[in-house]
């Protein structure tokens, strides 16, 4: 596999070759003067699919902001309780949705509509900024493992195989359970789970740049190791980079909603889509399906909205698709 | 090859000495150490009977003394007492392994099947309405969180089922010793979460590894030959592009026989995950360190097998 990458990535900078099924002929001459980066962009913008999702990505973060908008809109507070006979019926048990809550009522008699869009909030935070730490970790240590080889590489490399053989969701478990739960210690667990992948993706590409003759250039022209690691080399991966946290925010976003469905997320009262989904299997023997459909809809089209989009990037920059599948 | 593996198993054992460690500092950090006697000893208890717990499950001695005591232990191959059944931890493991085992291996069968069988039809076919349907449907499992896809078959086949007097399957899991039929119907839901959410990725890994190898020039050949178009397709296309699946299968499979957490919490079967899982909850410090010895092991023996494996496969890799 290691063998494969930097062979891939240095025809994805370059932009220019086309994958198998691309037409080359007429637009041949078009193409050449253009930069790989707007190639990329370009390429993007004409993919119908990442565009829509893209749509689908921008709505998702509207709703998060304007969260408010959406209880004023249905009078309803995102922790508010409407007891029987409003909120819930006469056996304490939620109600189907209807005109009054358009997703029904969960086991609090609360309006699920309302905790869906505040719930959109911790799962786009936590994608997100998971993602920037698992890759920015994952970006340095790999530049510091490839560059400096020798010891730190093994030391580094070592660490990453050692954080891969960890159970994550157990050792996920275990920190919050220690640390206690909170929207701060899910980041720094969920980082945790993706940077030594992307470290030794990053890695791999490293050892094959640092061969290149502008480093050695750079190094003849008295470059320190950091000025070449970030100046020289760093732009050459941002491609990879780039790619890998597209494609970690739907991760991400999962990781977070199964921690908070094992409850070990963000504590309730704060509305999240994970322990909704997992307060919904106590009223599934009542038939309240929609305690358990809407939340999980508003999951999976995030993470659908995310995966297409991301998969979109990574064909952009990397059109003959052998990458990172 | 030998040296090779040696290495690497020596590394191995360096990695899970490391993991025992951590889990002991995570352990010994936390609250872990003081709720346990506490929740052991009842509401109602005094110091002295916390003190007393505390001293019988030698809680007090210097966390170097208790770790020492652990690895002692195991290098006897015991891993210690639950503090809270009083079971050893190997027993714990014993009854759960297999529960684990029985969900992996039947999902892992399905998702193979159905992963590597509609990539070929997808590359085969590529670009046509049956690829784009594909890889819409693998895009759409592989969004699929395990648990959101493990309710909603919950929800479906056994709460409506049941409400419409439609017993077909248990919502619990049933021992194989109990009924196999129970614990075959028992199984379906949980095979098929699992299952599905895995096959995705298999789907789309073909699918690029199939497209890769297919434009290579002896695939031209072959078809030049006159070969027909299957064994093309099976002989030399699929058998060239099987490595990475190999690769990933392998990992997965090592991942998975650690505990399928969420599937096995979703649908109540006490396997490693689930165990691991109640035993956090409870700071039950050997039973947890079992599993994640047992879960790790399996990782780092998966890898090896891998690497070794893609030696075998391809004589170009060499070992060292």
């Amino acid at each position: 596999m290691a063998l494969n990458i930097p062979q891939a990535s240095e025809q994805a900078l370059a932009g220019s070759v086309p994958g198998p099924g691309t037409e080359i002929g007429e637009n041949a001459k078009k193409i050449e003067g253009r930069s790989p980066w707007r190639l990329a962009t370009q390429r993007l913008l004409h993919d119908k699919a990442s565009m829509i999702s893209l749509g689908v990505i921008v709505f998702i973060i509207l709703i998060a902001i304007f969260a408010p908008v959406v209880a004023a809109i249905t009078g309803h507070g995102p922790d508010q309780q409407f007891y029987a006979p409003i909120g819930l019926n006469a056996n304490g048990q939620p109600l189907a949705p209807s005109s009054h809550f358009w997703m029904g009522t969960d086991t609090l008699g609360r309006d699920i509509l309302v905790r869906i869009a505040y719930g959109a909030r911790i799962s786009l935070i936590v994608g997100v900024l998971a993602s920037v730490i698992s890759v920015g970790t994952g970006a340095i240590v790999g530049l510091a493992a490839g560059y400096f080889g020798g010891v730190t590489d093994t030391l580094l490399a070592r660490l990453m195989d050692w954080l891969l053989a960890i159970p994550f969701l157990l050792l996920a478990i275990s920190l919050v359970t220690v640390i206690g739960p909170g929207l701060v210690v899910l980041l720094i667990v969920i980082g945790f789970l993706g940077w030594a992948s992307v470290g030794r993706i990053i890695r791999g590409q490293v050892l094959s740049i640092r061969e290149k003759e502008y480093i050695e250039a750079a190094r003849s022209l008295g470059a320190g190791p950091w000025r070449i690691m970030f100046i020289d080399i760093l732009p050459n991966v941002i491609a990879p980079i780039i790619v890998y946290m597209s494609l970690l925010i739907p991760v991400s976003i999962v990781a977070e909603a199964s921690l908070s469905f094992l409850g070990v997320g963000i504590p309730p009262p704060t509305p999240d889509w994970g322990s909704m989904i997992a307060d919904s299997q106590s009223v599934f023997e009542y038939g309240a399906w929609w305690y358990l459909v809407f939340p999980s809809l508003a999951l999976l089209i995030t993470t659908l909205a995310f995966n297409i989009f991301g998969d979109g990037v990574r064909d952009a920059f990397d059109p003959r698709g052998g990458m990172y599948v | 090859m030998a040296r090779f593996l040696l290495r690497r198993i020596f590394q191995g054992i360096i990695v899970l000495w490391l993991i025992t460690v951590g889990v002991f500092a995570i352990f010994f950090i936390g609250p872990g150490a003081k709720q346990v006697p506490r929740v052991l000893a009842g509401k109602d208890a005094t110091p002295q009977i916390i003190a007393e717990v505390t001293n019988r499950l030698q809680l007090n001695r210097p966390i170097w003394e208790q770790y020492w005591h652990f690895v002692w232990l195991l290098l006897h191959g015991n891993l210690g007492y639950s503090f809270y059944h009083g079971e050893s931890v190997n027993s714990v493991l014993k009854a759960a392994f297999p529960i684990t085992l029985s969900l992996v291996i039947g999902a892992a069968i399905i998702w193979v099947v159905l992963g590597v069988l509609s990539g070929v039809l997808s590359a085969v076919r590529s670009r046509s309405a049956s690829d784009r349907i594909v890889t819409g449907v693998a895009l759409f499992f592989y969004s699929m969180p395990t648990f959101v896809l493990g309710l909603l078959l919950l929800l479906i086949f056994y709460y409506e089922l049941t409400i419409h007097g439609i017993h077909a399957f248990p919502a619990t899991y049933i021992p194989f010793g109990q009924s196999p039929s129970g614990w075959f119907r028992s199984l379906i839901l949980p095979w098929f979460t699992l299952a599905l959410v895995s096959a995705a990725t298999y789907t789309r890994l073909t699918r690029g590894s199939m497209l890769d190898v297919m434009n290579e020039d002896y695939i031209r050949t072959a078809r030049a030959k006159g070969l027909s178009e299957r064994r093309v397709i099976f002989r030399h296309s699929l058998r060239a592009a099987l490595t990475p699946i190999v690769t990933q299968f392998g990992l997965d499979v090592g991942i998975l026989l650690g505990g399928a957490v969420i599937t096995e919490v979703v649908f109540s079967m006490p396997g490693l995950g689930y165990t691991a899982v109640y035993s956090i909850s409870q700071q039950d410090l050997p039973v947890i360190i079992g599993v994640v010895i047992l879960a790790s092991a399996a990782v780092v023996v998966a890898n090896i097998v891998v690497d070794a494996f893609y030696a075998v496969l391809d004589p170009r890799v060499r070992l060292h």
